[in-house]
């Protein structure tokens, strides 16, 4: 598919999107407006944007806990997510899940799932589905680096491989789980060298950090496993950003950092090379920023006035037929 | 009606909603080619295919989790886990993804999945093989628990949990599935949720489910015979639990027994008794008894074995406690 102007300041807008929401969500935590746990998706975003901006519609997501980056991609409003993040009525899991669990099922997000490992069985559940229904979707299963040494892994690809399932197994690399090195918790450094051991095709993109490398890696993967050819392992190394000047909201002018942004950053490498192939101007892109910015403080105002959900609704959705919700 | 035993009533209810609705298929260990373990779903592959009977790998979390993506996206399995002693290795998805999916995602997802599995001792399978754990499934909320102890029931109950659009772990006795009784001709399905008196009385209230239920029969036949009136209350679910017919019949009869295979401690006699405490308590005249396993990993050796298993003489001597 050839790229049309609109389709990259599209892509560069998610980016942004997904850093200016994830920033403020660590304000909000600070703020202690938001419980639980949060993972941000900061110094990932070329990652998933890059990898949904290749699906199509019948193609289904589900991911792990840092979920926020594929919501804002697959088209949650941010003031959905934002709200979620609150735990209001109007967050797209009516308040129920929080930071690790969002999903939108009208848009084949299948979420958010907080246990480690666990929906990757899920996920060639739904693709057995998709097989047996004759769909003609891939499932898309994205999971951190943590995530392959534990047993469901390996029970999920397996079974992918046995019944020769439309899934994308995608790992997402960013080199640690928690805090552990993955040459400290995985016998194998490369990790998509584990598909071997299922006969799984596999690749590794190094550099998860560019959005066009990462599309490119994608698509090639997503049409192996549309043709029919069963599941594909595609890992793609990434680093998560820590809590420095790269989530400064000022820096897009702050000259001294800009040569450091544009090197490491995914959105400053996505920045230089739209500006250097002459495909926007800088002034498109801080456009795209003002509009983000702008977004965002909607969003968190809308987030704020929603309601919290009413007190006699704790019952509700524990049984689909809401008779037996007491029992 | 018809007398059939147990496997038959299961078979045939897999079999009918098979052929009804194209979204039911069983997935699970030797469900396909070997027929079933305990020949549950023999003739199936033949008949349905191996597209409808899928043998999977010996990977339990890969059943149940293959299970909850599949009725995510619109099917109604029927995972089979050959004994709930292997439920153990799928537990995260029994109880930590299939009853949190609806409520968690705010209700935009169902899973409507049969887990089918057969558990129970008395068969000299040793400890790690032969345990009645129904009670630790039965502490979740938002994963449904029924346990049939006739046939009627085992195949009622199947097609309810298989029409069901919530999880279902539904538990058979694997040292049952020779019992026999009057099943209803044609389709019919038994509510989740409800109990039922299977034998009326006036003296005691004989509370259980599943093989507990046979023993609790066997009890109330020899404890008539003394002149002792027992009424048997069969819970048939163990969640959502139904409470009325035991609260019914505790304020008639005011005495209680509940017997259960599983181990005492924690468990569904503690729940049910401490329920009726709750909720009648003026209306008894005894403290309520538990039957159960002995509080011991079960041994192989068959005499050892069955000192441990709860037994209809265990049943008769507690009702005589209470009365």
């Amino acid at each position: 598919m050839t790229l049309k102007k609109n389709d990259h300041l599209e892509f560069y807008r998610q980016m942004v999107l997904i850093r200016r929401v994830e920033e403020r969500s660590a304000e909000l935590y600070q703020q202690g407006k938001i419980g639980g746990f949060l993972h941000l998706y900061i110094g990932q975003e070329a990652v998933s944007t890059g990898l949904i901006s290749v699906r199509r519609p019948e193609d289904r997501v589900i991911t792990a806990y840092r979920d926020h980056g594929v919501a804002i991609n697959v088209g949650i409003p941010a003031k959905q997510v934002l709200a979620e993040l609150l735990g209001k009525e109007t967050g797209i899991s009516k308040g129920r899940g929080g930071s690790m669990h969002m999903a939108d099922v009208s848009k084949n997000y299948w979420g958010g799932h907080a246990i480690v490992g666990a929906h990757l069985p899920i996920a060639a559940g739904m693709a057995l589905g998709d097989q047996y229904q004759g769909n003609k979707g891939v499932t898309i299963c994205m999971f951190g680096d943590g995530a392959t040494n534990i047993g469901f892994f390996h029970e999920g690809v397996n079974l992918s491989k046995v019944w020769n399932l439309p899934v994308l197994w995608v790992c997402e690399n960013n080199q640690y789980g928690m805090g552990t090195a993955v040459e400290r918790a995985s016998a194998v450094g490369e990790i998509h060298k584990k598909a071997e051991g299922y006969g799984i095709p596999h690749s590794r993109l190094d550099d998860g950090m560019d959005i066009m490398k990462v599309r490119e890696a994608s698509a090639a993967a997503l049409e192996q496993v549309r043709s029919g050819k069963g599941p594909y392992f595609l890992e793609i190394v990434t680093y998560r950003f820590q809590g420095h000047s790269m989530g400064d909201p000022q820096r897009y002018r702050q000259k001294e950092e800009v040569t450091q942004w544009e090197k490491t950053d995914p959105i400053g490498i996505y920045n230089r090379y739209l500006v250097e192939q002459e495909i926007a101007t800088k002034a498109d892109l801080e456009k795209v920023e003002e509009a983000v910015e702008a977004e965002v403080k909607e969003a968190v105002e809308f987030a704020e006035t929603s309601p919290d959900p009413a007190l006699d609704t704790l019952f509700d959705y524990m049984y689909t037929d809401k008779e037996q919700n007491h029992g | 009606m018809a007398e059939i035993n147990m496997r038959q009533a299961i078979s045939d209810a897999l079999w009918e909603e098979m052929e009804r609705d194209e979204k039911v298929f069983i997935m699970g260990e030797e469900v396909g080619v070997w027929g079933g373990t305990y020949a549950v779903t023999k003739g199936f592959y033949d008949h349905f295919g191996a597209k409808r009977v899928k043998d999977t790998p010996i990977a339990e979390a890969a059943i149940v989790g293959a299970g909850i993506g599949a009725a995510l996206v619109g099917l109604r399995p029927v995972a089979e886990l050959m004994t709930i002693n292997f439920a153990f290795v799928a537990m995260d998805h029994i109880v930590n993804e299939a009853p949190k999916l609806h409520t968690m995602f705010g209700g935009q997802m169902k899973v409507p999945l049969v887990i089918r599995t057969a558990g129970g001792g008395g068969r000299q399978l040793g400890a790690t093989h032969s345990q009645t754990p129904d009670a630790i499934f039965a502490h979740f909320p938002g994963l449904k628990v029924v346990s049939p102890g006739t046939p009627a029931d085992a195949k009622g109950l199947l097609k309810a949990a298989i029409r069901d659009d919530d999880p279902v772990l539904y538990i058979e006795h694997a040292a049952m599935y020779q019992v026999k009784g009057e099943v209803p001709t044609g389709d019919f399905t038994v509510p989740i949720g409800v109990s039922k008196v299977q034998r009326e009385g006036s003296d005691v209230t004989i509370v259980s489910y599943c093989r507990g239920l046979q023993l609790s029969m066997l009890a109330a036949e020899q404890l008539a015979v003394e002149g002792i009136s027992a009424e048997v209350v069969d819970l048939r679910s163990l969640r959502p639990l139904d409470m009325g017919p035991v609260i019914e019949s505790f304020k008639k009869t005011n005495r209680a027994v509940v017997v259960e295979e599983g181990w005492p401690s924690y468990g569904v006699g503690a729940e049910v008794s401490t329920r009726l405490y709750e909720e009648a308590f003026d209306y008894a005249d005894a403290p309520i008894k538990r039957v159960g396993q002995k509080e011991v990993p079960l041994p192989y050796n068959r005499e050892l074995e069955q000192s441990a298993l709860p037994q209809v003489a265990d049943v008769i001597a507690a009702v005589k406690e209470v009365l």
